[in-house]
């Protein structure tokens, strides 16, 4: 277990610290706030670096925490420790109903949205009478075990330390995992992963949760740390802080967060204890000084510091190649075995005045390659969209194996065995091509999020990524197996489409312009590999502008024309019908 | 409910609303135009404010100080930027605006100062400071990380608003200011009196509204700003400076802060970080008018200004929460409205 052994012996130096003898108890003070500060970024990692998602309100939720514990363990004299589920419960709660509204709304809503509630939180939490006002809730109990009770700084360090440590155990491994996957796809726009079958509105309420809960367990080892709990420290002001002490770190990496508490805290720390000495008693000289080296850093590590840090390194991480040897069982199939696989029946697409797709039916039958093609604009790639639900039909009837999907969502056109790629890719760049692949066969494993947390999901990963690597293998990438998918070329990135697409185990793959960037050599591979496909009892739809491609490759062809479908017949049909002539060349030739 | 109360409570909110208004316009502007959400804003509007205050007291204010300071750093970085292809013309504008302006200003402000100097002359040299400070800002602060993310520029305008008030508390200090009326005229009509103060904080709001609904619907400088908001990489493609965009965008937004404040600092006390609350009440509006339509926004601004009036009459208590709360239906009915559509980020 190579990847552990940093975390391990991180762990080790940490608990040794504030046993070294002559160690000021003011850096354990600075310890355990950055810590407690590591522990909320990590939750902003996690909603904005790596989901999309950026809060400001993160603040308001550790408020939840600690007055939770505060109220229960001052006025109902409930023990601290009964007290933790409830402050992460209440955070998780307030989750729940907040990001309900909140992680619909798109771009740049969502911020300003948390900006509005973690204010208006902050407000309500120094006006109400049982939080105390203003003055807050003072005499919280320390955490105590049996007669020992965590009264100094030194002590309630390893509790912090525990907690941020176990965090990032366990938002690692989440990170690492089927629901990780998805999450990480969320940034990238949601189209791509919900044709796999990703609920993205459940996984975007999922990061909110998860990051406000662990804000929620910060909220309650500070009230303890501190013994009393009042508005300040979770106002917008802390918000924001949070906020750029995850950017600052790097805001897409667990351990960035907790480098950007140091950062940030260490840096807070110099400024105050120092500036005044410089520049005399001089007061907010900090805050002006803060505020320009934050502006500094941000122009020379737009990413943060820990990516920054990591590609100082000499080495590079090494990735585990998965076993291919594991089954993945098929996808459950459904009964019905009639020929015509997708039957389109006058299928209508209106955009405002603009008729994009103009009441077009055709077939699709078991084992066979049909070709959609049709000057730009024809309507090809909207098609596409309307048979696997990413656009609602305006008009006309889908079915598929002789069931109609009544303007299904994506992700219930995949469960049908239809699976595609798209004109213009959308694989998530930062991510590998392995785990591109995998988000493909995201319907074919069932691990959910705690599973993941707690590494029971092994045995079901282990099955996903065996089946991605041989998707992948089958379509001649293997050596590309651990880049990072944004750093191949173009045609190679549709390729790693095709690879996500045979992830699903389709009876049906759509194909849009899938040969669009390949040279001569990978367009025959291409051709080999469908004929095969179909050979193996699949069926390809696939668009494409290369004539000599798709008249050697297709069995039948549909011709589109201003939304309109023009012609259908064989290959050597299409090439002599004089509509289709007349569309492409004009009406001279 | 009494009449008289209700009316003036209107009133106050319609006075305040205009403020947020006007706020909340220039934060659409920015936004549009840079990617940049914009919390110095508040800063502006308290520069604006107190730098009038002070200048009114006969004292000169530290910030047109600070503008001579950014202009310096502004060419420095003009310089490096372009050290590989330096220009005799490029330099001679860079000197100008980034040095000859601040300074000629900051003599101006020397030579003008004064316990009697008209009010008028008072408000365009605060105007003229922030104005500075404004597009220096941009230059310094946003102009060499344009291409990035919108969290990261957000970030970037966090650091500037820290850095800016606490320099603000430097310049005026701890104690509020309040700054001479524009004009003592008053009109009566029933129970009201409308003073000359709000009928031109009134004015200036119409008059903004409509500026900068001409200027970005006719003027081809506006249609080339909403060109970059749409497509940076086109709008370059097609020639447009987008850097000068931002500069541009800037500049409105500080001027109008700039204003906001000088027209409320004779009704209200500022003080040193006022500003931050009163530009997130533009946010709200802001918000509420989707960050892109100007009058749905101007709209908001005066909903959210009444809004405010009532509940600090009925329940003072919680007029903060009321007013942010006042967000969450309107992002919940924006939920259901809008369609999901698909977002590109980068």
């Amino acid at each position: 277990m190579t990847q552990r052994l940093p975390l391990i012996i991180f762990a080790l130096v940490m608990a040794v610290i504030p046993l070294v003898p002559g160690i000021p108890p003011f850096w354990i003070v600075l310890l355990d706030n950055i810590g407690l500060a590591a522990l909320v970024a990590m939750g902003l990692v996690l909603l904005t670096g790596v989901g999309g998602l950026t809060s400001f309100g993160q603040a308001a939720f550790c408020g939840f925490g600690a007055y939770t514990t505060a109220v229960l363990t001052t006025a109902y004299g409930v023990s601290p420790w009964l007290t933790l589920p409830a402050s992460l419960l209440v955070s998780g709660i307030a989750a729940v109903l907040l990001g309900l509204v909140t992680v619909r709304l798109s771009g740049h809503y969502l911020p300003l949205g948390t900006i509005a509630w973690g204010i208006g939180l902050f407000y309500l939490f120094s006006k109400l009478e049982f939080l105390g006002r203003n003055d807050g809730i003072s005499g919280i109990p320390p955490l105590s075990i049996g007669a020992f009770k965590m009264l100094s700084p030194d002590t309630i360090y390893y509790a912090i330390w525990v907690a941020v440590l176990l965090s990032a155990l366990l938002t690692m491994n989440l990170l690492d995992s089927r629901t990780g996957r998805a999450i990480r796809a969320l940034r990238r726009g949601h189209v791509a992963a919900e044709a796999f079958g990703v609920q993205t509105p459940r996984a975007k309420l999922l990061v909110f949760i998860y990051a406000a809960v662990l804000a929620g367990l910060s909220g309650w080892l500070y009230a303890h740390f501190q013994r009393a709990a009042n508005p300040t420290p979770f106002g917008a002001q802390a918000g924001i802080e949070y906020l750029f002490i995850a950017v600052v770190g790097g805001a897409g990496y667990v351990w960035g967060g907790v480098l950007g508490a140091a950062i940030v805290v260490i840096l807070k720390e110099v400024l105050q204890s120092y500036l005044p000495y410089i520049f005399g008693g001089q007061s907010q000289l900090e805050t002006i000084v803060f505020g320009i080296m934050l502006v500094l850093l941000l122009q020379l590590a737009p990413q943060g510091v820990w990516p920054w840090l990591m590609s100082k390194l000499p080495f590079k991480p090494t990735r585990k190649t998965p076993d291919t040897s594991v089954k993945l069982e098929h996808r459950e199939r459904a009964p019905g075995t009639s020929p015509v696989l997708l039957h389109i029946e006058k299928a209508r697409k209106q955009f405002g005045g603009v008729l994009a797709v103009n009441d077009v039916s055709f077939d699709v039958n078991a084992r066979e390659i049909v070709a959609l093609i049709g000057p730009n604009g024809a309507g090809k790639s909207t098609t596409f969209n309307l048979i696997t639900g990413v656009l609602a039909a305006t008009g006309g009837k889908i079915f598929v194996q002789g069931k109609e999907v009544e303007n299904a969502p994506p992700q219930e056109v995949v469960k049908l065995g239809v699976s595609r790629t798209f004109q213009h890719v959308k694989l998530v760049p930062d991510m590998t091509v392995l785990e591109n692949v995998a988000i493909g066969a995201h319907l074919r494993g069932n691990s959910g999020a705690i599973a993941s947390m707690l590494r029971l999901d092994r045995a079901d990963e282990a099955k996903l990524l065996a089946e991605a690597a041989r998707q992948i293998a089958r379509v001649g990438l293997s050596d590309q197996i651990d880049q990072l998918a944004g750093s191949l070329s173009l045609g190679q990135q549709r390729i790693v489409e095709i690879a996500r697409a045979l992830c699903v185990d389709p009876m049906l793959l759509l194909l849009d312009e899938p040969a669009a960037g390949l040279r001569h050599m990978e367009k025959q591979r291409l051709a080999a590999l469908l004929r095969q496909l179909r050979d193996g009892g699949m069926s390809v739809l696939l668009v494409e502008h290369d004539m000599g491609f798709v008249m050697d490759l297709a069995d039948r062809i549909v011709v589109l024309d201003f939304g309109t479908k023009i012609a259908e017949g064989t290959p050597a049909a299409i090439k002599r019908n004089p509509d289709v002539i007349k569309a492409y060349l004009g009406a001279a030739a | 409910m009494n009449t008289t109360i209700m009316l003036f409570l209107l009133q106050d909110g319609i006075t305040n609303g205009a403020i947020y208004a006007l706020l909340g316009l220039a934060l659409v502007l920015v936004f549009a135009v840079t990617r940049v959400i914009l919390i110095p804003q508040g800063e502006f509007v308290t520069y604006g404010a107190l730098s009038y205050a002070m200048l009114a007291t006969g004292q000169v204010p530290g910030t047109a100080r600070l503008a001579v300071a950014m202009g310096l750093v502004a060419f420095a970085l003009d310089l490096f930027f372009a050290r590989k292809a330096l220009h005799a013309r490029l330099v001679i504008r860079s000197v100008a605006l980034n040095i000859v302006f601040p300074v000629a200003l900051l003599g101006l402000v020397y030579a003008l100062v004064g316990p009697h100097t008209p009010i008028a002359v008072n408000i365009a040299l605060a105007l003229l400071i922030v104005a500075a400070i404004g597009l220096f800002l941009y230059r310094i602060a946003f102009q060499p990380i344009a291409h990035t993310s919108v969290l990261v520029l957000l970030i970037a305008s966090v650091g500037c608003h820290l850095a800016l008030q606490g320099l603000g508390l430097v310049f005026f200090g701890a104690e509020g200011l309040r700054g001479p009326a524009l004009s003592s005229a008053a009109v009566t009509a029933g129970p009201l009196r409308f003073t000359g103060q709000s009928l031109a904080v009134y004015g200036l709001t119409v008059g903004f509204i409509v500026a900068l609904w001409l200027f970005f619907g006719y003027t081809k400088t506006g249609k080339a700003l909403r060109a970059t908001a749409v497509n940076r990489l086109g709008a370059r493609l097609v020639g447009i400076r987008t850097t000068l965009s931002g500069q541009i965008a800037f500049l409105l937004a500080s001027v109008i802060g700039a204003i906001s404040g000088i027209l409320i600092v004779p009704i209200t006390t500022l003080y040193y970080d006022t500003g931050f609350l009163i530009g997130l009440k533009g946010f709200i509006a802001a918000i509420i008018g989707g960050l892109v339509s100007y009058p749905l926004t101007a709209v908001a601004a005066i909903v959210v200004g009444i809004v405010e009036a009532f509940s600090s009459f009925y329940a003072s208590n919680f007029k903060e929460v009321i007013v942010f709360t006042l967000i969450l239906p309107v992002l919940v009915l924006r939920s259901l409205a809008a369609p999901q559509v698909e977002e590109e980020k980068d």
